[in-house]
């Protein structure tokens, strides 16, 4: 008996010291990131810093504010996240309440249309070809309308209302509510948890996709803030951001320093939202993945 | 006609719900069917200035083209190679993840990790690309640890060398995703009926014979439909967008993968034709090889997504 008890605890030891080592993988890249955003630049550039900053500078964000492409790439992100969001969820909402309701005349067509696209889409070329013939490329409305539905997300709505009490529409409908008007006053007030899930998937989506703005856009100025940095990242233009943010600076920065510093400023959004809606979106992940 | 009447009202009385339906699927037909019909092009000699009708047809000659292609063969074992390793490394180790997290009794501990399993899984690739460059860089901290344990001698371009590309693909990917492909086994693991362990108790089945007979025989039909699923993203080389950030003209002979070479040479050097008929044959060898799998998991497992 004694024995076991032992054995039983040693696992635990093993267990918990490999969880923190996860752990530890997980978050130190960040954590390593970040004190090199807050270093000196050229101090950084010697190599050597893993646990704590060396020469405290904040230069190397001023600078990131300070470069014109970056200031807007970021502001072309925002924008996009946000009107992209917004009317993701409530166009995807509401094609969701439309398809929930019983008796819709050819609603089995509806979804079988919609069903068919999550197994068979046309890929990058087909795609791209029908973006150009829309006129849609090189625009900012680039990012939003071919975006705009995904019929995963409509399933998850549609379970979600399915399990909504009927009684409460039909009380509106007694009073003379529409069925847009019950869509947007009673519905979707009701439904923030799925809207939080639907919200995170599309939010994040739409902040670090980086693929649309190097296929769709040739345009510095619509160039989202991911696209902007892959160019620096993968095309190594390095020097040229140097150039353009050293102006104020002088030696202080180093075009590895900026890297960092836009890391940060392009992550910390999702890093200080995401673990508030994690009980959300593990609920609507299980949906998600049980339908498809 | 007294059908057709009732019909008819029907309509108008749903008239509001069908509007609310109808963009929907406008927006399914432009944005998702269109292009499906649009891979016609594959066999025609289509060019930008006319219509995908208007264009000549070809038959199979862009077919023959790829398969004549000198890359080919190397497009071919990077898809195929990193696909395969990601399946054989990336895909047990969050269910080997999920089995040990169970272990943990502390539940504000167990949260904690899995809160920081998943945050890898929100950054977008070109920063993560940023790290994983920076870290492989000559001066960088992989070069510095495996010095210092004196595993290598000299400081190595890690990230330049086609040999290492794999490697650094598999293990990246797992660092990203662990976490987040752990959420699914971790709820089936949860929904696990607690009768059947306090029966094991009683028969004197240790931790691991628990772990091994109830555990994972609970958590089977969801692994097997994962792993038809994954089977399905092989030649994706599972994940371009990944794969677009990491290569570089150096390591090109491990990261040339199919959606890499579409890419190239459709937006790139504007062979639409030919890149869709690229695409379309690993679309068609991608189909066969999620059928494949999943006669194969349902002779297994009884479990199918069919």
């Amino acid at each position: 008996m004694k024995k076991k008890l032992l054995q039983i605890k040693a696992f635990d030891v093993i267990n918990i010291s490999i969880m923190c080592f996860i752990c530890f993988i997980m978050i130190y890249p960040f954590y390593f990131v970040f004190i090199n955003s807050i270093n000196d630049g050229y101090d950084a550039m010697k190599g050597g810093i893993y646990w704590w900053p060396r020469v405290f500078s904040i230069n190397n964000y001023i600078a990131v504010f300070h470069n014109s492409g970056l200031a807007r790439a970021f502001l072309v992100t925002i924008a996009r996240t946000f009107i992209a969001t917004t009317l993701h969820i409530f166009f995807s909402a509401m094609v969701a309440f439309g398809l929930c309701k019983q008796g819709l005349i050819g609603k089995k067509i509806y979804m079988m249309l919609g069903i068919i696209t999550l197994f068979f889409n046309g890929g990058l070329i087909p795609t791209f070809l029908l973006i150009n013939s829309l006129g849609l490329y090189n625009k900012f409305i680039v990012y939003i309308i071919p975006t705009m539905l995904n019929f995963i997300n409509v399933i998850i709505f549609m379970n979600f209302f399915k399990q909504l009490p009927i009684a409460l529409e039909e009380s509106a409908v007694v009073d003379g509510a529409s069925d847009f008007r019950i869509f947007t006053r009673i519905i979707l007030p009701l439904s923030k948890p799925v809207l939080a899930t639907i919200v995170l998937f599309v939010g994040v989506y739409h902040w670090n996709d980086y693929f649309m703005g190097v296929v769709y856009v040739s345009d510095d100025a619509l160039r989202p803030i991911q696209t902007f940095f892959y160019k620096i990242v993968a095309e190594n233009a390095t020097q040229a951001l140097q150039h353009q943010s050293m102006g104020a600076f002088g030696k202080k920065i180093t075009s590895q320093s900026i890297k960092y510093a836009t890391m940060i400023i392009a992550t910390l959004p999702i890093i200080c939202v995401y673990p508030f809606l994690q009980k959300y979106f593990v609920k609507g992940m299980l949906i998600g993945s049980i339908k498809s | 006609m007294m059908k057709q009447h009732t019909w008819v009202k029907r309509l108008k009385r749903q008239k509001q719900r069908q509007l609310m339906v109808l963009p929907g699927i406008i927006w399914l037909i432009v944005f998702c069917y269109i292009p499906i019909f649009w891979l016609v092009i594959a066999f025609k000699e289509y060019d930008i200035t006319k219509s995908a009708l208007e264009a000549p047809w070809v038959g199979l000659k862009y077919f023959k083209e790829f398969l004549s292609d000198e890359r080919f063969y190397t497009m071919l074992k990077n898809t195929v190679g990193i696909g395969f390793y990601k399946l054989i490394v990336a895909f047990p180790i969050p269910i080997i993840f999920a089995l040990f997290l169970n272990e943990i009794k502390g539940t504000k501990f167990k949260k904690f990790v899995q809160t920081a399993s998943y945050l890898p899984h929100f950054i977008a690739w070109p920063i993560l690309g940023g790290i994983i460059l920076s870290w492989l860089g000559k001066t960088g901290i992989i070069n510095h640890v495996m010095i210092t344990l004196g595993l290598q001698d000299t400081p190595i371009y890690y990230i330049a060398k086609a040999e290492y590309f794999w490697r650094i693909a598999v293990i990246s990917d797992v660092w990203k995703e662990l976490g987040w492909n752990a959420i699914i086994y971790i709820a089936a693991i949860a929904g696990v009926n607690p009768v059947l362990y306090e029966a094991a108790d009683i028969d004197g089945a240790g931790r691991f014979k628990k772990m091994w007979h109830i555990t994972i025989q609970s958590i089977r039909p969801t692994i097997a439909i994962l792993f038809i699923l994954a089977v399905g993203n092989l030649l994706n080389g599972s994940n371009f967008e990944q794969i677009f950030v990491l290569r570089n003209n150096m390591n090109l002979d491990a990261s040339e993968i199919v959606d890499l070479y579409i890419y190239n040479i459709g937006i790139g050097a504007g062979r639409f034709s030919y890149a869709s008929a690229v695409s379309l044959l690993k679309a068609a060898a991608s189909l066969i090889l999620v059928l494949g799998a999943n006669l194969v998991t349902k002779k297994l497992t009884k479990e199918s997504i069919l």
